[in-house]
């Protein structure tokens, strides 16, 4: 970052702003391609993870080698689909909402920190402003189930907010004792607190921290709204949730948002708990982004074995999860972090 | 401030016009052959029942309120959690411990009445 | 100039949606409107250097404040299409409502003598921490208080719609609120 604002300050020759204004086009630029790979390779690895743990192949054809171009020929089939819009869709509303689920996701994507200095937008106050803007992702959802004028859309809409809302508290509180240590909200001011090797990654600081890691998980897969707790999209029930009613590019997006909030979840999970871009080996941080995309690739390979192995909940055995036992134990987690943190006299 | 936030409007702009632009691509390539049964909600084939706009189930609107004053409890939570440090450092940690101690502990005791009262069952 | 052209962006952005949420005959619109609002506040409230209120504002009042309004507004039993009734016995009250909140806003705003800021904005989140634990202690220990009281209101609520919710007639598709229920 600093090396291309040095680039198109005295090279380029252009003035403080109008560097700031470019360089930050091209990070947007570089993170949307990088989305758009996601939900390509993901697509693809889900359906081979799925295959492996189901004893069968996923896709094989395609790109001779374990179909690999399979989901890259869907994305080009996609392309040329035809757009439907209902003719009971409330138009404009229909049209904005796939925009603002995407919306909610990349503008979270944007404080997250791949290497050193490498992050679109360097915020004070970065962590809490990631899960501000992805409650957009929830308003999108209900919007979209709205404007469809479907029965199972607007139940799944509903469905899809209601549980995102409530598991975004025990998200929010699972962080919380990780601040603490940090004392800085900044994302990579997170990061820089666990260098030093494996032991220092804030999972492993204290058994709060431990217990706050497996809370964090457990509601970062409800609040991408996946199995086994994807009650918003149940095929059985609700035939596809709140996107039934899209076709098209405008259901790549909310399958595109569906994986940049994946791999989103799985990054905070990396920057937050996981030590980041720091290497487990201490002194072996010579790849900072790649040793982050890798911890972030592995967390998705998690999600993804979770998926498709653990049935799906009934929703009040959901909320109980959320309401009764998750809460209170990052309750806890918040308050023990705090009393070790004085008690082992730990600072920094 | 203003160039630290600028950043998140020009990811906003940039969403934009990729968007727009995947949108275009798909308007140009994809076929415009609308007819009546295409365009009617889907209700897995069958004539459509009844209003879609029906009310929703109470319980949604409780756990709006429940996550409203959970989140407003992190929100308050945030700018304490940023001073531990520096008051654990000038040894009043006790002291920043019973402050939070006393703000959680009093949602802590609305919490409990809520759960006791039946408020978190969803059926 | 580009700041003067951001502020008026945001301006606008908030703005105009606000229009669109009075006028609007269709209340789930008028909702779904004031999402614009809420987000053009809070970039005003960056614009101005307010970093924490900003994000708090996307949190509480787009996260938490809208959904509540939204499923609250999907949940009534909406007349016509989600049209409200129109009448001068609802007219003449929200007229004199809204005119004694423009009042107390004018009055409030011509009363304060707003300090420009200078130079460089710090971030805040550290001062408002700050204050918490000094001087305005016990306004935050009431803060807790006042969400407690909250919370024991949305428990009698649910305290009084549960008998209410079953004596209910059913709806136009009773299977489906079955659905909703589950």
């Amino acid at each position: 970052m600093e090396a291309m604002y040095a680039f198109f300050m005295d090279t380029a020759g252009m003035d403080e702003m109008a560097a700031h204004i470019t360089v930050a086009v091209i990070m947007a630029t570089i993170m949307f391609i990088v989305m758009a790979l996601c939900a390509i390779i993901f697509t693809w690895m889900e359906r081979k993870v799925a295959g492996f743990l189901q004893s069968r192949y996923g896709p094989m054809r395609t790109g001779r080698w374990h179909g690999w171009a399979q989901a890259v020929a869907d994305m080009l089939k996609i392309l040329g689909k035809e757009d439907i819009i209902p003719a009971e869709a409330d138009k404009p509303y229909f049209i904005f909402a796939p925009l603002l689920v995407l919306l909610g996701s990349l503008l979270a994507w944007a404080a997250i920190p791949w290497a050193p200095g490498f992050v679109a937008a360097d915020l004070d106050l970065g962590l809490f402003y990631i899960f501000a803007v992805t409650s957009l992702v929830v308003l999108g959802i209900l919007m979209a189930g709205w404007a469809s004028n479907n029965k199972w859309a607007l139940y799944g809409a509903a469905r899809g907010a209601a549980q995102m809302v409530s598991y975004e508290i025990p998200l929010l509180l699972a962080t919380i004792p990780v601040v603490l240590y940090t004392g800085s909200l900044n994302t990579q001011d997170i990061v820089i607190a666990q260098q030093g090797g494996v032991l220092n990654w804030f999972v492993f600081r204290d058994p709060f921290l431990f217990i706050a890691f497996w809370m964090y998980f457990i509601a970062s897969i409800a609040e991408t709204n996946r199995g086994p707790f994807d009650m918003p999209e149940t095929e059985s029930e609700l035939v596809a949730g709140y996107h039934t009613e899209y076709t098209g590019m405008r259901f790549a997006f909310f399958f595109l948002a569906e994986y940049a909030n994946l791999f989103l979840v799985s990054m905070i999970a990396v920057m937050v708990f996981l030590g980041g871009w720091w290497s487990p080996i201490p002194g072996l941080d010579f790849a900072p982004a790649a040793c982050f995309v890798v911890k972030g690739v592995l967390m998705v390979f998690l999600n993804m074995w979770v998926r498709w192995t653990l049935p799906r909940v009934r929703v009040d055995q959901l909320m109980h999860l959320c309401w009764k036992v998750m809460i209170p134990v990052t309750l806890v987690c918040v308050v023990g972090a705090g009393i070790w943190m004085m008690a082992s006299g730990a600072v920094g | 401030m203003l160039e630290k936030y600028l950043p998140v409007l020009l990811v906003l702009a940039v969403a934009m016009i990729f968007a727009a632009v995947f949108l275009g691509l798909s308007f140009w390539l994809g076929p415009r052959r609308p007819n009546a049964q295409k365009n009617s909600t889907y209700e897995c084939g069958i004539p459509v029942r009844g209003s879609t706009h029906i009310r929703f189930f109470v319980r949604f609107f409780l756990v709006a309120i429940f996550f409203l004053l959970f989140d407003l409890e992190a929100v308050f939570l945030y700018p304490w959690v940023l001073l531990f440090q520096p008051m654990l450092a000038a040894g009043q940690g006790i002291f920043a411990l019973a402050e939070m101690g006393v703000f959680v502990l009093v949602l802590v005791v609305g919490f409990v009445y809520v759960w006791r009262k039946g408020g978190l069952e969803w059926q | 100039m580009t700041a003067d052209l951001i502020f008026v962006l945001l301006a606008l952005l908030t703005l105009v949606p606000a229009v669109w949420v009075a006028f609007s005959r269709n209340i789930v619109h008028a909702g779904f409107s004031l999402l614009l609002t809420l987000l053009g506040v809070a970039g005003l409230y960056a614009y101005l250097g307010a970093d924490f209120v900003a994000v708090t504002q996307v949190m509480v009042y787009v996260g938490g404040v809208l959904v509540l309004i939204l499923f609250t507004v999907m949940m009534t039993r909406v007349p016509q299409n989600g049209r409200p009734r129109h009448g001068l016995d609802r007219f003449v009250p929200a007229a004199v409502f809204a005119l004694g909140v423009f009042g107390l806003l004018y009055k409030t705003i011509t009363a304060v003598e707003w300090a420009a800021s200078e130079g460089a904005v710090e971030p805040t989140t550290a001062e408002i921490g700050t204050n918490f634990i000094t001087s305005y202690i016990f306004p935050f220990e009431y803060v807790s208080l006042v969400l407690l009281a909250a919370m024991i209101g949305a428990a009698i609520l649910i305290r009084e719609r549960r008998p209410e919710e079953t004596e209910e007639p059913a709806a136009p598709a009773p299977e489906t609120e079955e659905e909703v229920a589950s």
